[in-house]
C-alpha cells in the first residue's frame, strides 16, 4: 500500500483545499446571474398540473 | 390471463418455500419458510382471482400508476400505528419490568421490534410510496414498469414481515437497525436494486428536462441505502438452511462498518429521503415554489458529502483509534450548516403566506416538522463533540434526540403527506376532519415534548449520577441506584409516546372515514382554509 | 470553468447524478474505514487473547438471540467513574474475535466488558431467572426460560468453520473436537484436557445448578463469567500503544 502517514497528509492539505474549491464551486456556480431563471423554473416544476399531460391508459 | 406470469412465480416462490421449511436445520429458519410459504400462497390465490382490495380510485385516468401509492399511504398509517404502540409498550416495559413476557415478549426483542417497526415499516413504506407519487407527477411520465413496481411495493413489505417476525422468534445479526438475518437482507437487496432499477427508469423516461430537486434527495436515498445495507450486512452464514451469520468483520472494524452504516441510516433514510418529501410537499400544500431552488442544490450537495463522514461520533472513547473520532466529530459539526441551510430553505418557502400556519392544520404540521429537524440537527452536531459525548452517550440522552428527530421531523412531515395524499387518491374533495388534523398536531407535539424533555432529564441525571464522588473520593451511587432513579421518568415518557400514539389513531380514523367518502359536520377552522385541502387546479 | 459547466448537464442527466452522488457518498465511507483494515496499529498487542470456546460461543449467540446489547454495553471508556465502577478501559484487542461486535449504545443496565469472574454462577442464574430477587431496583426482564432449554447446537463445529472463514484463528482440531468440547465444559464428570488445553482459562464446571442437562443459562453463564478475563492488562502498555 502507499505509506498510509503520506496519504493523510494529502488528504488533509491539497485534499482538504479541493474539496473547499469544488464547494465554493458549486456555491458560486448555483449564484450565478444565469442560473436565476432556470432555478425559478425548476422550482416550478412541483406545482404543475398534477394530472399526467397526454392522460393516456 | 392477466396476472398467470404472478401467479406462477408466487406459486413456486411457495413451494420453494415449503422445501425450505421442511429441509430447515434450525427452528427458526423453519419458522420464517412456513410464514414465507404462507404469505407468497395467498398472494398467488389473490393472483389467480384478480380481487383487488385497495378500492377504486381515479386510477388510470391520469395516466399515473397510483394503486400501489393508495396501498402504500394505507399501510404506512397502519406502520405507524403499530410502530407507536410497540414503543409504547417498549417504554412501559421500562418502567414496569412485570410487563416482560418472556421469551418472545421482553424488552430485548421488542426494541428492535419498535425500531424497525418505525423505522423501516412506517418510514420506509412512506418514502417508497411518496417517492412513487412524487417522481411521476415531477417528471410528467408514469412508472418504468407497472410490475417492477408491484415487485418493489410487496416485495418490501415481505421484508418488512419477515423482519418483525424474526425479531420476536430471536432471529437477530445483534446489530442495531441491521438486525434481521442473512436471508432476509439478500431479499431486501434483491427488492432494493428494483427500486433503484425502478426509480432511475422512471427519472431517465421523464418528460420535464430538468430533474426536481426532490427527487435528487430521494436518489441519493435509494442508492446510499443500497450501498450501506450491503456492506454492513455481509456475512458468513453457518449453513444455507440455517438461520444463524457471523458478520465478515471483528470488533473495532465491525463497529466502524455498522455506526457508518447506522449513522448514514438516520442521514439517508430517515434525512434525505424525508428531504425530499419536504421539498414536494410543502411547496405543493403552500401552493408557492420552494424558497430559493440553488440553495436546495447546495444543500444536497453539502448534505451528502458531509453525513457519510459522521458515524464515529457513535463510538467516542472507545477503542476506535482516536483520529477516526476526531474526524467524525469535525463532520458533524460541519453538518450542522447544510441542515439549517435547509431547515430555512422550508421554513421560508412559507414566506409571504405565514397566515397559512394559523389556517392549515396540514401546513402547521409541515412546519413543525421543519422545526424539529432543526432542533434535532442543532442537538445532533452539540452531542457529536467529544466532552459533551462524554456525558450523554450511553444514556437516555441519546434516546431523547433521536425521538425528537424520529417523532418530529419524520413523524410529522409524513402525516403531512398522508393528509396530502389522501384528499387526492381517492379523488375526495377535502378530507373527513380538518379539525381531527389539528387535534392530531396537538397530541403529537405535545407528546414530543414531553418525551424530548422528560429523556433529556433523565439522561443527564443518569450522566451525572454515573460519575458522582464524594469528598473521600469514592463513587457515590451505585448503578443499581442511578436506576431506581429513573423510573419516574420512565413513566413519564410512556405518557409522551402514548399521547403520540394517540394522535397516530385520530389520523388513522380520519383517513379512513375519507377513503369512505364521509365528511364531519365541523364548524370551518377559518373560512379561507376550506380550499386550500382540496387539489391544486 | 471546466467542471462547473457540468453542473447544467448533471441537473438534466439522471445518471450523472447517480454517478456523481456515488461518488461523493463514497469518499468518507472509504477514507474512513479502509484504514482500519490495514493499519497495523488499529489493535493493540496483548497476550492472552483466544477464540471463544464452543461453549461461549453458543452463549454469546443466545446473549446475542435475547437483544441484550440493547440495554448493555460492553465498552468501558478511559473515564475515571467508568474505570473505577467496570473495571480497565476496553481494548480493541479484547473485540478482535467478536463477529459481530457486541458493544451497544446504551446503558440501561450496568457495563458488561468485565462481568466475567465478578459474580458466582448462581449469582448468573438467580439473576437471569428473577433479576429483582438480587437487585431489587432492576428493570430487567426474566430469562426463566433458558434453564429449561436444552442447548441444541449439534451443528456447533459448523459454527466454528463459518468463523474460521471470517478470519477467527480456530483450527482444525478445534472443529473436529467442538461438539465434545462444549458439553466437556459444562459437565463437571468429564475429562478437561483437551478444553484447557485448546481454550486456556476456560471456566470449567456445571453453571446453572443441574449437571445432568446442558442448558441455553449453562452457555450464557460460561460466556459472560468468561468477559474480560482473557487479556493480562499488567502486561499492557498503554503508552506504546497510542493510537
Amino acid at each position: 500500500m502507499i505509506d498510509y502517514n503520506s496519504f493523510r497528509h494529502f488528504a488533509d492539505s491539497w485534499g482538504l483545499l479541493y474539496m473547499l474549491v469544488v464547494f465554493i464551486g458549486v456555491i458560486l456556480f448555483m449564484f450565478r446571474p444565469g442560473a436565476k431563471d432556470h432555478a425559478k423554473a425548476a422550482a416550478q416544476i412541483a406545482l404543475k398540473d398534477d394530472r399526467a399531460p397526454e392522460g393516456k391508459e | 390471463m392477466k396476472n398467470l406470469g404472478w401467479t406462477i412465480v408466487l406459486g413456486l416462490a411457495a413451494l420453494a418455500a415449503v422445501l425450505a421449511a421442511a429441509f430447515g436445520q434450525d427452528q427458526l429458519y423453519q419458522t420464517h419458510a412456513w410464514i414465507l410459504a404462507g404469505v407468497t400462497a395467498i398472494g398467488a390465490i389473490i393472483m389467480l382471482r384478480q380481487v383487488g382490495v385497495a378500492g377504486e380510485g381515479p386510477g388510470d385516468k391520469t395516466g399515473y400508476m397510483d394503486d400501489p401509492i393508495r396501498y402504500g399511504v394505507i399501510l404506512t398509517t397502519f406502520w405507524g400505528v403499530v410502530g407507536f404502540l410497540v414503543g409504547v409498550v417498549a417504554a412501559l416495559q421500562l418502567a414496569f419490568p412485570e410487563l416482560n413476557i418472556e421469551p418472545y415478549l421482553n424488552f430485548g426483542r421488542v426494541r428492535p421490534l419498535h425500531t424497525s417497526a418505525v423505522i423501516f415499516a412506517f418510514g420506509g413504506t412512506a418514502l417508497i410510496t411518496s417517492s412513487l407519487y412524487v417522481v411521476q407527477r415531477t417528471c410528467q411520465t408514469r412508472v418504468l414498469s407497472d410490475n417492477l413496481t408491484w415487485f418493489v411495493f410487496w416485495g418490501y413489505q415481505l421484508f418488512i414481515v419477515l423482519a418483525a417476525t424474526g425479531y420476536l422468534l430471536g432471529s437477530t445479526q445483534g446489530r442495531e437497525y441491521a438486525e434481521p438475518e442473512w436471508y432476509v437482507d439478500l431479499w431486501l437487496t434483491i427488492v432494493w436494486v428494483g427500486y433503484l432499477v425502478l426509480f432511475m427508469g422512471t427519472l431517465i423516461k421523464r418528460k420535464e428536462p430538468h430533474i426536481y430537486v426532490a427527487n435528487w434527495f430521494y436518489l441519493a436515498f435509494i442508492f446510499t441505502i443500497a450501498l450501506l445495507h450491503v456492506v454492513n450486512n455481509l456475512s458468513m452464514p453457518v449453513s444455507l438452511l440455517g438461520s444463524k451469520s457471523y458478520s465478515a468483520f471483528a470488533g473495532v472494524q465491525d463497529a466502524l462498518t455498522q455506526w457508518w452504516y447506522g449513522h448514514n441510516a438516520v442521514g439517508f433514510f430517515l434525512t434525505a429521503g424525508f428531504l425530499g418529501m419536504m421539498y414536494y410537499f410543502m411547496p405543493k400544500q403552500a401552493n408557492r415554489p420552494v424558497y430559493s431552488y440553488r440553495l436546495s442544490i447546495i444543500h444536497f450537495w453539502s448534505l451528502i458529502f458531509m453525513y457519510i463522514w459522521a458515524g464515529p461520533h457513535h463510538l467516542h472513547y472507545t477503542a476506535l483509534p482516536d483520529w477516526a473520532q476526531t474526524l467524525g466529530m469535525v463532520f458533524s459539526i460541519m453538518l450542522w450548516m447544510p441542515s439549517w441551510g435547509g431547515m430555512i430553505n422550508g421554513l421560508m418557502t412559507l414566506s409571504g403566506a405565514w397566515d397559512k400556519i394559523r389556517t392549515d392544520p396540514i401546513i402547521r404540521m409541515m412546519v413543525i416538522a421543519v422545526a424539529f429537524y432543526g432542533m434535532s440537527t442543532f442537538e445532533g452536531p452539540m452531542m457529536s463533540i467529544k466532552a459533551v459525548n462524554g456525558l450523554s452517550h450511553y444514556t437516555d440522552w441519546t434516546i431523547g434526540h433521536v425521538h425528537s428527530g424520529a417523532l418530529g421531523w419524520v413523524g410529522m412531515i409524513s402525516f403531512g403527506m398522508v393528509y396530502f395524499l389522501v384528499p387526492r387518491l381517492w379523488n375526495r374533495k377535502q378530507l373527513y376532519s380538518l379539525r381531527m388534523v389539528n387535534w392530531h398536531f396537538w397530541l403529537a407535539t405535545l407528546g414530543i415534548v414531553v418525551y424530548a424533555a422528560v429523556m433529556w432529564v433523565s439522561g443527564i441525571t443518569q450522566g451525572l449520577m454515573w460519575r458522582e464522588y464524594d469528598a473521600e473520593g469514592f463513587l457515590v451511587y451505585s448503578f443499581a441506584e442511578s436506576v431506581a432513579a429513573l423510573k419516574p421518568y420512565y413513566i413519564l415518557r410512556a405518557i409522551g409516546g402514548a399521547m403520540y400514539l394517540a394522535g397516530g389513531l385520530v389520523m388513522a380514523y380520519n383517513v379512513w372515514m375519507t377513503i369512505k367518502g364521509k365528511t364531519r359536520d365541523e364548524k370551518p377552522i377559518v373560512v379561507a382554509h376550506a380550499a386550500s385541502a382540496q387539489p391544486a387546479e | 470553468m471546466g467542471l462547473l459547466d457540468k453542473h447544467g448537464a448533471i441537473e438534466r442527466n439522471a445518471t450523472l447524478l447517480l454517478v456523481g452522488g456515488l461518488v461523493v457518498v463514497s469518499i468518507g465511507g472509504i477514507v474512513e474505514i479502509a484504514p482500519l483494515f490495514y493499519l497495523e496499529n488499529t489493535i493493540e498487542k496483548v497476550e492472552g487473547m483466544r477464540p471463544y470456546s464452543p461453549l461461549e460461543l453458543a452463549g454469546r449467540n443466545i446473549y446475542i438471540r435475547e437483544g441484550c446489547y440493547n440495554c448493555h454495553s460492553q465498552m468501558i471508556r478511559p473515564f475515571r467513574d467508568e474505570v473505577e465502577r467496570y473495571g480497565h478501559y476496553s481494548l480493541a484487542a479484547e473485540s478482535m474475535y467478536d463477529h459481530p461486535f457486541q458493544w451497544g449504545s446504551k446503558r440501561t443496565g450496568p457495563d458488561l466488558a468485565r462481568v466475567g469472574d465478578r459474580y458466582s454462577n448462581e449469582w448468573h442464574v438467580q439473576h437471569l431467572k428473577d433479576p429483582q430477587s438480587v437487585v431489587p431496583e432492576s428493570i430487567m426482564p426474566s430469562y426463566g426460560f433458558l434453564a429449561k432449554a436444552e442447548l441444541g447446537y449439534k451443528n456447533i463445529g459448523d459454527h466454528l468453520i463459518a468463523n474460521q472463514r471470517v478470519g477467527v484463528p480456530y483450527t482444525d482440531e478445534m472443529v473436529a473436537n467442538a461438539y465434545a468440547d462444549m458439553t466437556a465444559q459444562a459437565d463437571p464428570e468429564a475429562d478437561w484436557e483437551g478444553v484447557e488445553t485448546r481454550y486456556p482459562k476456560a471456566v470449567l464446571g456445571d453453571f446453572d445448578g443441574d449437571p445432568t442437562k446442558l442448558t441455553e443459562m449453562d452457555a450464557l453463564v460460561a460466556y459472560m463469567q468468561m468477559l474480560g478475563t482473557l487479556v493480562d492488562l499488567s502486561a499492557y502498555n498503554a503508552e506504546e500503544n497510542y493510537r
